[in-house]
């Protein structure tokens, strides 16, 4: 099966840094040339340290900054913002989903309009019809009719990120954008949400690029793993591949901090620290 | 058919209802905040009489406000001596009663601060939000023009704009609109770029929001406290500088029974007949006074960093 609905082609995003009175304006290259292939309905996690051009790569892929260089093709539709702008076709491709739960839903729009208004936007239909589907929605997601009429800061953080999901695959797009989805949320709604994405995915055959940086649910929910490290790709494999056999240093040392609770594990630090002490 | 339409008509009221219960609770929960403030709820009980003496004038004042009583000129209080409940706060020296023009009068106060604040809040809120909004040069151009508005002493701006447009009510009230507009701008703008890079705005843009309904229907609401807030506090300057251009005759003209100008004419009275000065003065000062105290109040209610919860 070799049906790839993202290609992604030598992606480079440059920031110009400003100078100062003292400081010469310079170049900053938070992307430098990333590519990758994603196969449709399949799950590529994108996996890097804080500032290692993962968030940019998510904004260029959603289209909300422009590349600078390099070529994105979602599902055969060529992005380049920056000189054909966007059209409402490539708008229903791909959405995002925020981090942040609290900060990604407007306090003073209720949860029926922010799940309506990218049907409003993007299509003809009427106010009866965008309000069926939004209800429906409210219950794929596990929420409940009622909550249609609600403010935000009436809802705890799992149910506004399930409102957020919602949201995002109201234009049942192709292509789904995770930054972080989860890293928010208590361990206990961590595990509801990460079902319900899986449940999505089976359902509406939604490809996911899954940005995070705990290990665990990468290895729950990804297919492919890509690791960057300072706006490089420095690993690009099957989840097994990179989990059993990591190449790069960088994806070592990542491993290796990862805390591991699994009762072997304990059991072999408490022997080591016996025998130390002994 | 009509089994399944009824159960979908009984699910929409039922959604509709919850919809209303969550505005209901945002109302209450409003309120809660604003009557922790006693001082704000016993302002607004002030305002709120003040609003109904204005629009129930002719009905509450026992004269007209310009009929002179040439048996009656300067007469006192009615609780001094030689003076009648006729003209329960005396007369002035034209014989017109004083509580009369001065009912008359908060028409004239209450119509200054609505129209000054909606030209100013307006016009504020338009530019402030092109100049956070867009930002670069656009947002120096503007806040420079702003920063020179600011820099005139306001009363002294108002005179001079009053001065080029022609002394008279409306003109006074468009003068001190542009004097006040720079606040509003300010605060715009400053609330516009703490909101427009949060992942809400970042959603809605993703949804296909253009720059207007960005603007206007995601940023704007949840820009409108502290302008709620500015907008009160503007009504009470607003109020005060019309009665100080009116008190240099270059606001409202006689005879019209604005506080400010009413001042003005009583002024070669300050020593002889006291009741002539004072009662305008009090008027404005407890105008003032109770919009002040309810500015303070939608402060607590509506700025989230004082909310207790």
């Amino acid at each position: 099966m070799s049906d790839i609905i993202l290609k992604v082609r030598d992606l480079y995003r440059t920031y110009d840094i400003k100078g100062g009175l003292f400081k010469k304006p310079g170049k900053f290259t938070a992307v430098k040339g990333v590519s990758f292939d994603v196969e449709r309905g399949s799950t590529l996690a994108i996996v890097g340290e804080s500032g290692c051009g993962k968030s940019t790569l998510a904004r260029m892929l959603t289209m909300i900054d422009a590349q600078s260089e390099g070529g994105i093709e979602i599902d055969g539709l060529p992005i380049d913002i920056a000189k054909t702008g966007i059209s409402k076709d490539m708008r229903q491709k791909v959405q995002i989903i925020f981090q942040n739960p609290y900060g990604s839903l407007n306090p003073r729009q209720k949860i029926g309009h922010v799940l309506e208004e990218p049907l409003l936007l993007n299509t003809d239909m009427g106010a009866a019809e965008r309000r069926e589907l939004a209800l429906e929605m409210l219950q794929k997601v596990g929420l409940q009719p009622e909550h249609y009429g609600r403010y935000p800061h009436m809802f705890s953080g799992g149910q506004r990120q399930r409102i957020a999901i919602a949201r995002a695959i109201m234009l049942k797009p192709k292509l789904l954008v995770l930054d972080e989805p989860v890293s928010a949320l208590d361990l206990s709604v961590q595990a509801q949400i990460l079902n319900l994405l899986k449940d999505l995915q089976d359902e509406m055959g939604l490809t996911y690029i899954f940005i995070s940086h705990d290990l665990s649910v990468v290895k729950y929910l990804a297919d492919k793993v890509m690791v960057m490290y300072f706006g490089e790709v420095v690993e690009y494999g099957t989840r097994d591949e990179v989990f059993d056999a990591p190449q790069h240093a960088y994806t070592k040392t990542l491993f290796a901090a990862t805390p591991r609770a699994d009762a072997d594990s304990i059991k072999k630090r408490l022997a080591a620290k016996a025998a130390s002490a002994a | 058919m009509t089994k399944t339409s009824s159960v979908d008509t009984a699910k929409t009221t039922a959604v509709e209802k919850e919809s209303r219960n969550a505005t209901k609770a945002m109302l209450v929960e409003f309120w809660y905040y604003f009557s922790q403030n006693k001082g704000a709820v016993l302002g607004l009980a002030l305002f709120v009489l003040l609003v109904s003496v204005a629009i129930f004038a002719p009905l509450v004042a026992p004269h007209h406000p310009d009929m002179q009583f040439r048996d009656a000129l300067l007469s006192p209080p009615f609780w001094e001596a030689g003076g009648s409940l006729t003209y329960p706060l005396g007369t002035d020296a034209v014989g017109r009663d004083i509580l009369s023009r001065l009912i008359f009068g908060a028409r004239f106060s209450l119509f200054i601060g609505v129209v000054v604040v909606t030209i100013a809040l307006v016009g504020g809120i338009v530019i402030g939000l092109v100049a956070g909004y867009v930002g670069g040069a656009v947002d120096t151009f503007i806040m420079r023009i702003m920063d020179i508005i600011l820099s005139f002493p306001s009363l002294l701006l108002a005179l001079v704009l009053v001065a080029i447009l022609g002394p008279g009510l409306m003109n006074a009230m468009i003068a001190i609109a542009i004097v006040l507009q720079p606040h509003f701008v300010r605060l715009t703008r400053a609330a516009v770029m703490a909101e427009v890079n949060r992942d809400y705005v970042v959603a809605a843009r993703v949804a296909g929001a253009g720059h207007f309904r960005l603007m206007f229907k995601t940023i704007l609401p949840n820009c409108l406290a502290p302008l709620i807030v500015q907008a009160t506090l503007s009504f009470s300057n607003a109020i005060l500088d019309a009665a100080a251009l009116g008190f240099l005759g270059m606001g409202a003209q006689p005879p019209t029974p604005e506080w400010g100008t009413m001042l003005a004419e009583a002024r070669e009275f300050i020593l002889s007949a006291w009741w002539v000065v004072t009662f305008p003065g009090v008027a404005i000062l407890v105008t003032v006074l109770a919009i002040n105290l309810v500015g303070d109040g939608l402060r607590d209610a509506l700025d989230p960093k004082l909310k207790r919860s």
